[in-house]
């Protein structure tokens, strides 16, 4: 539980911590679509190169990264055996009816891997270096043209920052349960699994009983500070767009330039 | 049950980071029967002392013996286990443990969980939830319909429905008014006696240390700074100021009515009824 490193935030002061929320949650989208411009391995390794640029760049030990795809890895490694299976064509080492492997499939496998690791990998880092507070005012900013569709998106971000704000307390509250629960004889991780489900019971009954306080304290604490939903509200941290934001993008249409001049054309594995 | 630590060392992590040597090469004994209370600021390491009786924190280096089982890095798989059925342990805020549908299951999960049968664990719940006060008729209630005060109250018999030998608590009476702090902690003390338990309690409260413990640790930034008697804690003024600790009421009293009546009393008073007392003997009162 305590190991969730996704949707974390590392106080420090490395040149990602300073550039504008919007500009990196901009910058860690766009990453998502330019990967799929990669199909060749010198464009892997250059989004490699660029992923592990921005690690170094936000100043977080490489192992604390490592961990937070620990807990992905079996999706991970069950795409990619399904690639590495099923995949015909290029040079075939083995063939069991339906399923080869092929060199075809073993590229496509290790593609789709890079892929699966360099979002997580990029993804952290922008979690890692943004207050979930200014994420959620990202957000909030970005969706503004939403408005017009009647779409709630002050509400929207309002919850999404509540809800990020309670992450790190539900945590710290698992873990007290946990422990209680231990101490009165509970052994976490041991058992067949219809035991194991069991002995979730007097976590979750505990977890949720106190959410719903909390939800109640917080919704009370709201209205008798006279919260309208309706309203406009101000902001008491205003973001600031400035040159370094402007650069931050700008290396993204960089990557994707240089990605698309690289890229193989007119052949496709997929 | 004796309790004796030898140079342990204790990491604590909390999310991605770790606080190494939470507990500095600690080495303690703490006497079977006694009623030791633990003391010292936010963050000196109490909680992870109280950790340590059962295995939720495991020592990096050193060893933790609970009469018979000893806890080391290496064997805590096993160790742990056996120590938790010796160790009952009350945390902060226990009725945020309660989970079952009535009282009685919630009671008998623990005594359960360490191979009690069924018809047995149902005796107990009985036999504790009348020992700390409340009806039987509230068993077959859902826990979560008790008042505030009740719920602590069916917590706590859910850990001594386990049967401890060690009893391990983390200020019982935090959140309660006054009385009934003082109820929870009187409950507890009597069921010490009892039973003839060894007992840790961490408390902020210096008024339950001198009116429950006989004998006391204090922390400071990870080392156990100071075991003894309450008595002599509270005579080293300069020491207490330093370890952030308060002087019992009691105790204030004393040093005011000496400053102000200009005499000195015999001995150290840290409650009211021995304040009385030598008060009473030295023609004061």
């Amino acid at each position: 539980m305590n190991k969730l490193i996704l949707g974390r935030y590392f106080p420090g002061g490395s040149l990602l911590h300073r550039i504008d929320p919007r500009a990196k949650l901009l910058a860690g989208i766009s990453f998502i679509f330019i990967l799929f411009i990669a199909n060749n391995w010198i464009t892997y390794l250059v989004l490699w190169l660029f992923t592990f640029t921005m690690m170094k760049l936000s100043g977080v030990s490489i192992r604390i990264y490592l961990r937070g795809v620990r807990p992905l890895i079996w999706l991970i490694l069950f795409t990619v055996s399904l690639q590495v299976l099923f995949t015909a064509g290029g040079e075939i080492y083995i063939d069991w009816g339906p399923i080869t492997i092929s060199s075809f499939g073993l590229i496509n496998g290790l593609y789709i891997f890079s892929r699966f690791t360099m979002i997580i990998f990029v993804s952290t880092v922008v979690t890692l270096t943004t207050k979930p507070i200014d994420l959620t005012d990202a957000i909030n900013y970005l969706l503004q043209p939403l408005k017009r569709l009647k779409l709630p998106v002050d509400e929207i971000s309002l919850m999404l920052a509540i809800a990020l704000r309670f992450i790190p307390i539900i945590l710290d509250e698992t873990q007290k349960v946990m422990d209680a629960q231990r101490a009165r004889g509970t052994v976490f991780g041991e058992g067949s699994l219809p035991q194991q489900i069991k002995k979730i019971v007097p976590i979750f009954v505990p977890l949720f009983v106190s959410s719903l306080g909390r939800a109640e304290d917080m919704a009370n604490a709201m209205e008798v500070r006279g919260y309208q939903s309706n309203n406009p509200r101000s902001s008491f941290r205003r973001l600031q767009w400035q040159k370094t934001d402007i650069a931050a993008l700008f290396a993204m249409v960089l990557l994707a330039v240089i990605l698309f001049i690289l890229r193989t054309e007119g052949h496709h594995f997929h | 049950m004796q309790i004796n630590l030898q140079q342990v060392t204790a990491d604590y992590q909390a999310g991605p980071i770790r606080s190494p040597e939470i507990l500095k090469s600690i080495s303690t004994t703490i006497k079977s029967g006694s009623f030791t209370a633990v003391v010292g600021k936010t963050g000196s390491g109490k909680s992870s002392l109280l950790k340590l009786m059962n295995g939720l924190l495991v020592p990096v280096k050193g060893q933790v013996s609970i009469g018979e089982i000893m806890i080391t890095s290496e064997n805590a798989k096993q160790s742990v286990k056996e120590a938790r059925r010796k160790v009952g342990m009350v945390f902060q805020f226990p009725e945020s443990q309660l989970f079952a549908e009535t009282v009685e299951k919630d009671i008998m999960f623990g005594p359960m969980n360490f191979g009690v049968p069924k018809a047995e664990a149902k005796e107990i719940a009985l036999e504790v939830i009348e020992r700390v006060g409340l009806d039987a008729t509230i068993l077959s209630k859902s826990p979560f319909a008790l008042s505030g005060g009740q719920k602590r109250y069916v917590a706590m018999a859910g850990i001594l429905a386990m049967r401890p030998d060690i009893l391990v608590l983390d200020e019982p009476g935090a959140g309660l008014d006054p009385k009934g702090k003082k109820e929870v902690m009187d409950l507890l003390h009597a069921w010490h006696k009892e039973r003839g338990l060894t007992t840790l309690l961490v408390t902020h409260d210096m008024d339950d240390v001198a009116l429950y413990a006989d004998e006391v640790i204090v922390m400071d930034e990870g080392r156990i700074v100071f075991q003894d008697e309450p008595e002599r804690l509270f005579s080293e003024m300069t020491a207490i100021h330093q370890w952030g600790l308060e002087l019992p009421q009691a105790r204030k009293l004393q040093i005011r009515i000496e400053q102000e009546a200009n005499v000195r009393l015999p001995r150290i008073c840290l409650t009211l009824d021995k304040l009385a007392d030598a008060l009473i003997e030295a023609g004061l009162a």
